[in-house]
């Protein structure tokens, strides 16, 4: 029988994981602002464009604004961020690849 | 992730299929396993608005169910206490691996993604003890920490975790305080980026020539020890002490970079270089032994000489074929370097970058409408972040320099057979002293 070696791991060692909450979800979209958030990467921008006209078409009760992110996606955007939270109820974000 | 958990605002990020394991990896490692994700096709680039709007109409490939309903539902249905799973994740690497045979521990290494899928030397305490004897730094002492993309956690790692790739890896232990350096550099070589990236490692000063590294034939490989294992002790080490570079889940490079196998590894030929040592323009001692790591390596250009008539137009030539977001470090057979000091009178590398920078020009239409600088550098131009805010200025005839003076460098390497010399599209990241890791 071929003997049995011990050898060590050569994975890394990862971080703690602590669990962030979600938001609190909306009862309905009728009547509320939806920010399209563009992470400008690749042709995103058109396709938000064509999901904020579906929602114009399907939901003309939502109002929808456009809004391209200030800098890269690799960057933090706290000033966006804040507007959406002042001046609007919900986001979608895209697109990530 | 910042939008919903800070600021708490729902949301719904939008992605394209082919990232469906990573964006669910990246939401979990960050704390919110039940971030609402929607899935569209593969690519949204280059499609049209109709195309666009079919994949609006239609359904998310991963679920089979309606894009918009899925987007409505989302910001709309209350959070499932299930959708948010557990509320900590303690995750832990045990020191070792059960105990078995050399055959199924192979196997286990080659299972788990440990590898490069090429055999390795299995780390053994006794040569793990060996690899850690060539250091005075403990082997409980953090020597850094590395993550494969912007949006993933970053994971740390020991000198004794380091010991255990550069064995895995093959290396000496005369290697290992380069390798220590390397893995200091946080810097890693296995890069998740779709645009398939790989790592590049120069070693400058006595180091070199104590280790019998290369600088001259076949430096860049495959054909000397050092070279060839330090660099992959260096792919080893960032894929495992990153916590791993899994196709589709942690790494996505479209089509791999065969250059990933060594980590392009090599020492410049600085006994045959007209110029000074690299990690002397980076704030190194001459008499001080230093490597220095480049990211995103993916594309070059190649050719032989610099013949007289046209050499400056062949030159041009090349770093037009470039990609403006790949900036060029030439890598010079001395051959090459001299010529380049007899035909331009380049006395010193600075001389020569600045010519490279005035030489590198297009016009300004044509460098704003490729895909990486719409992506990566335009929205910092719109932002008012230099150099790009006045490039967004210039007239679209106006030629504009295609790369930041600072992002080209030049590296002399090669054993004088010939004069090929060639531009590695890579960027450049850090100089770390070797002399600290011994």
């Amino acid at each position: 029988m071929a003997e049995k070696l011990t050898v060590l791991n050569p994975l890394g060692y990862p971080p703690k994981i602590t669990r962030k909450a979600l938001a609190p979800r909306l009862s309905t979209l009728e009547g509320k602002t939806v920010y399209l958030v563009d992470c400008r990467f690749d042709d995103s921008d058109l396709f938000l464009k064509q999901m904020q006209a579906w929602l114009a078409e399907h939901m003309p009760g939502v109002k929808t604004v456009f809004k391209p992110i200030s800098s890269v996606y690799l960057q933090d955007d706290p000033t966006t961020w804040e507007e959406i939270k002042a001046r609007g109820h919900a986001a979608i974000l895209g697109v990530g690849h | 992730m910042t939008i919903e958990a800070k600021y708490g605002v729902p949301t719904i990020a939008m992605h394209t299929d082919k990232f469906d394991k990573v964006a669910r990896s990246v939401a979990t490692v960050n704390g919110m396993p039940g971030l609402r994700q929607v899935f569209v096709p593969q690519p949204i680039m280059g499609k049209t608005a109709q195309q666009l709007r079919a994949y609006v109409d239609g359904v998310d490939p991963i679920t089979g169910r309606p894009v918009m309903q899925e987007v409505i539902e989302g910001l709309t249905q209350p959070i499932d206490e299930r959708e948010l799973g557990a509320i900590a994740f303690d995750r832990s690497t045990p020191r070792s691996v059960p105990a078995d045979t050399a055959e199924n521990l192979e196997q286990v290494f080659l299972e788990n993604r440990w590898t490069d899928m090429l055999p390795i030397v299995l780390p053994t305490e006794e040569r793990v003890a060996k690899m850690l004897a060539a250091t005075k730094r403990k082997p409980e002492e953090v020597v850094g920490r590395m993550r494969s993309t912007h949006f993933r956690e970053y994971w740390e790692y020991t000198v004794e975790k380091v010991a255990v790739n550069a064995v895995m890896a093959g290396a000496r232990p005369a290697y290992f305080p380069v390798i220590l350096a390397l893995a200091a550099t946080g810097v890693t070589a296995r890069g998740s980026s779709s645009s398939a990236v790989a790592g590049m490692a120069v070693v400058n000063g006595p180091i070199r020539n104590e280790i019998g590294m290369s600088a001259g034939l076949g430096a860049m490989g495959p054909y000397n020890h050092a070279n060839a294992t330090i660099g992959r002790a260096y792919g080893l080490l960032s894929q495992n002490g990153q916590g791993g570079s899994v196709p589709g889940l942690s790494y996505m490079g479209n089509q791999g970079n065969s250059y990933g196998y060594n980590s392009a590894t090599f020492a410049e030929n600085e006994e045959r270089s007209p110029w000074t040592p690299f990690h002397t323009q980076h704030g190194r001692a001459a008499q001080e032994s230093a490597v220095s790591v480049f990211s995103s390596v993916r594309s070059t250009a190649f050719t032989l000489g610099l013949p007289e008539k046209h050499w400056r137009e062949h030159v041009e030539h090349m770093l037009r074929g470039m990609d403006p977001h790949g900036p060029p470090t030439l890598l010079l057979d001395p051959i090459a370097a001299r010529q380049f000091v007899d035909r331009g009178a380049f006395t010193t590398k600075e001389l020569l970058i600045d010519w490279l920078y005035d030489t590198a020009r297009m016009r300004a239409s044509e460098y704003w409408n490729y895909q990486l600088i719409q992506n990566y550098i335009y929205p910092r131009a719109t932002f008012g972040e230099e150099p790009w805010a006045s490039k967004l200025k210039a007239e679209p005839d106006e030629m504009i320099p295609m790369f930041r003076r600072e992002d080209i460098h030049v590296v002399v390497v090669g054993g004088e057979s010939n004069g090929y010399w060639r531009m590695m599209g890579c960027n450049y990241q850090k100089t770390v002293s070797v002399d600290d890791w011994r």
